[in-house]
């Protein structure tokens, strides 16, 4: 399919995507562009459409209704190659328990096409302080060393799109500078992420772009610094103070 | 090329999964074990009526086999949700059928061995005469066989009642391998005229084909939620 004119090739979109699971509207019409050097929140409270709009963002579920556009292309069943610029960290941790680490990361490698895949996992392995745990067993480690192998599958092809949901889940205080620092550094690489947690103060530190979901649409897109102060005081971390 | 070393990446990760877990292989070859010996035990044949018997026997083995086996399959891809990690990188679902259809085959084929020799000593039977017939029967039985097993193991993943929903799914569709493989199996080892089984190890063969590339070419489908 050839590219489309009307839109900046750079971009993951999705454009009036909905999804129903059975008769329930996980998403409602939603409307949302990721551009290269962006990074949004994507904040909301729990069931409000936020792991399915990344995960239909990351081709993983087929919307209902709309399309995913990726790079001027709409992402179908004969985009597959398109997948390489798109990394993503779901709840699940993709990660095979009875392999180590390190296999995981070149079995990814390999399904990813990359040319030099042992320079390439080394790095990663490297990026995520695991080094001495490369050569375990993944079902061997803790949830928190299996995040940082989590993460490291997802930017082992160095994707122009990362999408992360909650990637902050079981991480120590260290491994959490070190993931804030690096999403703070990609979109000045040129890359594009989104992400959610349910820390809105954390997320509002490293994003420029504050995506509300609720009930399924996006009920607000805009600039951190000119969001209504409604988000703030909605925030978890809020409601616990106030209480 | 690509494809090729796609299949093969696949199919070494499930080869070296099973080497550290030995469950599936271990299970398969016990359960197939029992019902040889468990029929023995219950029929006592001996001369032309293990001869009657044998066939089907060995088939009933290898196809509870290979249920526990697809089964345990797709277990490790549910784990830790890795075949969707697998559906993130660029690979045609194609390929990732292709490399269960082969960790299978493999499996099983392992499995069969131990099988048939167990049988042999049981039964007192010798499988030479017939050999290369009867090599033949069961590889293409078996393709066939894991073709639809595969497909419908993948299937079957997706639901509460995977285990029991499996064989519901499977039996009805692979009947004709059942069929073919026991009638095949029979001729060639009572030494019938090949002319007389071919065309059932010609339907296994029609069988196994059209089944794998039906399921090479619409995996995308059974792969979506």
């Amino acid at each position: 399919m050839p590219p489309d004119r009307n839109h900046n090739d750079s971009g993951l979109e999705a454009r009036e995507v909905s999804k129903y699971f059975g008769d329930f509207p996980a998403l409602k019409r939603v409307t949302l562009r990721i551009a290269a050097g962006e990074c949004a929140l994507i904040y909301g409270a729990n069931g409000a459409g936020k792991t399915t709009l990344l995960r239909v963002l990351a081709s993983l579920t087929e919307p209902s209704a709309g399309e995913i556009w990726l790079g001027g292309r709409k992402v179908d069943r004969r985009t597959v190659a398109l997948k390489s610029r798109v990394g993503f960290v779901s709840h699940a941790t993709f990660l095979y328990g009875d392999l180590t680490v390190e296999e995981n990361l070149v079995l990814a490698a390999k399904l990813f096409g990359l040319s030099s895949v042992r320079s390439r996992v080394s790095a990663v392995i490297e990026t995520f302080g695991l080094v001495d745990r490369a050569r375990q067993s993944v079902r061997s480690l803790s949830r928190g060393l299996q995040q940082r192998a989590t993460l490291a599958r997802a930017m082992l092809h160095e994707p122009d799109f990362l999408l992360l949901d909650e990637p902050f889940t079981g991480l120590d205080s260290t491994a959490v500078a070190s993931l804030e620092a690096l999403l703070r550094r990609l979109p000045s690489q040129g890359k594009a992420v989104a992400f959610s947690t349910h820390n809105f103060a954390q997320g509002i530190s490293i994003a420029h772009r504050l995506v509300a979901v609720e009930r399924g649409r996006v009920s607000y897109d805009g600039p951190v610094a000119s969001a209504p102060a409604e988000y703030s005081l909605r925030a978890p971390e809020a409601e616990v103070a106030r209480s | 090329m690509r494809s090729l070393e796609i299949v093969w990446t696949l199919l070494v990760k499930d080869l070296r999964i099973e080497w550290r877990q030995r469950e599936t292989l271990a299970s398969v070859c016990i359960f197939g074990l029992l019902v040889v010996f468990l029929c023995d035990f219950a029929f006592e044949p001996a001369g032309a009526e293990a001869l009657r018997l044998l066939p089907g026997v060995l088939w009933i083995a290898f196809v509870f086999a290979g249920i526990l086996g697809f089964n345990r399959s797709f277990a490790a891809e549910r784990e830790n949700a890795c075949l969707e990690g697998i559906r993130l990188a660029p690979v045609e679902p194609g390929l990732i059928y292709l490399a269960k259809l082969a960790a299978n085959f493999v499996f099983l084929a392992v499995a069969e061995v131990v099988i048939t020799f167990a049988a042999a000593l049981w039964y007192n039977f010798s499988f030479f005469p017939a050999f290369k017939d009867f090599v033949t029967i069961v590889f293409f039985g078996t393709l066939g066989y894991v073709a639809v097993g595969v497909t419908f193991g993948a299937v079957a993943a997706n639901t509460r009642m995977r285990e029991v929903m499996l064989p519901v799914l499977q039996f009805p569709v692979a009947v004709p391998i059942f069929i073919g493989a026991i009638e095949a199996t029979s001729g060639a080892l009572k030494g019938a005229p090949p002319n007389l089984y071919w065309s059932w190890v010609r339907l296994l063969i029609a069988f196994a084909v059209i089944f794998a590339v039906l399921s090479f070419m619409l995996f995308e489908f059974v792969l979506e939620e």
